[in-house]
């Protein structure tokens, strides 16, 4: 229990969040919390956190803490979650990649190099419909975010910032850092799922040249 | 049935919004003002979700192609039909073509127009809500304009439905209810009043008024955020999330708004005032009971109005 902090947040939330250190362990750790409480309970995990919604009129603050606090009692060492991995090419020319790369000490090709070296795990789904938060990035690929946003980047950015790689579902504001660009379609509302990636997925890039 | 002839500022469809997708970073959208439109519904006989026109500041202009049965709540923008006011919290016969007008803001910021069956867009992710960043949900995925045709599902006996009267429209005070979250709600945000920016729209109020600074940065990895939840981003003017807020957000959060209190957000267009207030979980829990309890309240029948209104006057 010393790992979580329990808040509530409003008369009708609650935000169950993981201090561990490790990011990867804590969205474990997280996505195994909410699929524990799902059953019960309106969740959703993000990178660390999971926020519980429920009806006052029906449940108590006390009642979902204790609720929540009972599975991660139970919750061991979660493994890390068994998705898909998905093939993602990309075209990297972004408008930033030079200077990324720069700003890293790496050559262009040596971030494209690190960058499709290894799937990294979808984290969680948000910022936009289907705008994936991929990662966590290694030391070597963390950069802190624009000092100036953008306000539109293309669909289909592929972008770093903050330890994360993620890209643009569609035409939005942003401040990461684009280093490529890919065709495939992340959200459409139409599909089922909408989003291409769910949390624990994991993202294999790979350099295209078309 | 109506054709839109000017759509004012923004006029967009919308229902009480899509759960279940927030995982996908989909938003929970639907009505700004939810109360106005579960009793628009109620008003013509529709389920709470059925779908309303959102009608936001004055400037709607609609011509009537059917007689139609319409309900009206939430903001009085001086709705007229053929020239005759058409007061807000009842259900109204339209008894053929003529022009249904928004022409003043009395009071608030949106209303809510309910036509008896519901309006007829095909479902998006579950719902009917416009989401315009999405560019989906409503028609087409955006904002009504001028020349577009709005058809209600069938309703069945329309005469049953008119001359209804919403005994007591919600509270609509000026002032939101405030529960603090990790830490106390910053004096500050209590002390001032607000004004709404001319930035604000159905993501969130972006507020201005003295300069927050909070102690700590309270950083997080994002995580789960819903409307009500008041944001700091670094320029130090909070931001309090509406419908359309996405799912997770990574400023830190100075407070949150009780849910009872989010009618009354929604009411406010920029440039107008807000005053926050401290309440408890206890109050807040009560204040939700009450509303609910209000919304699910009986509908009046008024029946000399419902005779006058199958009169034609």
């Amino acid at each position: 229990m010393k790992d979580w902090r329990i808040l509530p947040m409003g008369e009708a939330a609650v935000l169950a969040e993981c201090a561990l250190a490790d990011v990867a362990a804590a969205n474990a750790h997280a996505h195994a919390l909410a699929d524990a409480l799902g059953t019960a309970f309106d969740v959703l995990p993000a990178i660390r956190s999971v926020l519980i919604r429920f009806d006052p009129l029906h449940r108590t603050t006390a009642q979902v803490i204790a609720a929540i606090e009972a599975q991660i009692a139970q919750l061991g060492t979660p493994e890390p979650p068994k998705g898909r991995i998905v093939t993602i090419p990309v075209r990297y020319d972004g408008p930033d990649l030079e200077e990324a790369a720069h700003s890293l000490g790496l050559s262009a090709d040596e971030l494209i190099r690190r960058h499709t070296a290894q799937p990294w795990r979808v984290l969680m789904i948000g910022f936009a419909p289907g705008f994936p938060y991929i990662g966590p990035l290694p030391p070597a690929l963390t950069l802190p975010r624009r000092a100036t946003p953008r306000p539109a980047v293309p669909a289909g950015s592929v972008a770093i910032a903050a330890g994360f790689t993620g890209i643009y579902p569609a035409r939005l504001p942003g401040g990461w850092h684009l280093i490529g660009q890919t065709d495939v379609v992340l959200f459409d509302p139409q599909r089922t799922p909408p989003a291409l990636l769910s949390a624990g997925d994991e993202v294999q890039f790979v350099a295209c040249c078309a | 049935m109506l054709r839109v002839i000017s759509a004012g500022a923004l006029c967009t469809i919308q229902d009480l919004g899509r759960t279940g997708y927030q995982r996908f970073g989909v938003p929970l959208g639907g009505a700004m003002d939810r109360a106005a439109c579960v009793i628009a519904n109620r008003l013509v006989g529709n389920p709470p979700d059925a779908a309303c026109l959102e009608i936001t500041g004055p400037g709607a202009v609609f011509e009537v192609l059917a007689p139609c049965v319409i309900a009206l709540a939430g903001a009085d923008l001086g709705a007229t039909f053929r020239g005759r006011a058409l007061p807000p919290w009842m259900a109204h016969y339209l008894a053929g073509r003529g022009e249904l007008a928004f022409e003043g803001r009395r009071w608030g910021a949106r209303a809510y127009l309910a036509l008896a069956g519901g309006i007829d867009v095909p479902p998006v992710l579950g719902a009917r809500s416009t989401y315009l960043p999405g560019e989906f949900g409503g028609l087409a995925g955006r904002a009504l304009r001028s020349g577009d045709v709005i058809t209600a599902q069938p309703a069945g006996d329309l005469a049953r439905r008119v001359g209804r009267i919403w005994p007591t429209p919600p509270d609509y005070a000026p002032q939101v209810r405030l529960l603090p979250f990790d830490g106390p709600v910053p004096n500050v945000l209590i002390a001032h009043a607000w004004r709404v920016g001319t930035q604000s729209n159905r993501i969130g109020l972006r507020l201005s008024g003295p300069q927050i600074e909070i102690d700590q940065p309270r950083a997080r990895d994002s995580f789960g955020v819903f409307p009500g939840v008041i944001q700091l981003p670094p320029d130090g003017q909070p931001i309090l999330l509406t419908a359309d807020a996405q799912p997770t957000g990574g400023y830190p959060v100075i407070a949150i708004a009780i849910q009872a209190d989010l009618h009354r957000v929604a009411q406010v267009l920029p440039g107008d005032a807000l005053r926050f207030v401290p309440t408890t979980f206890e109050e807040a829990v009560d204040a939700w009971r009450r509303l609910q309890a209000l919304l699910a309240s009986p509908v009046e029948e008024d029946e000399g109005m419902a005779l006058a209104a199958r009169a034609g006057g």
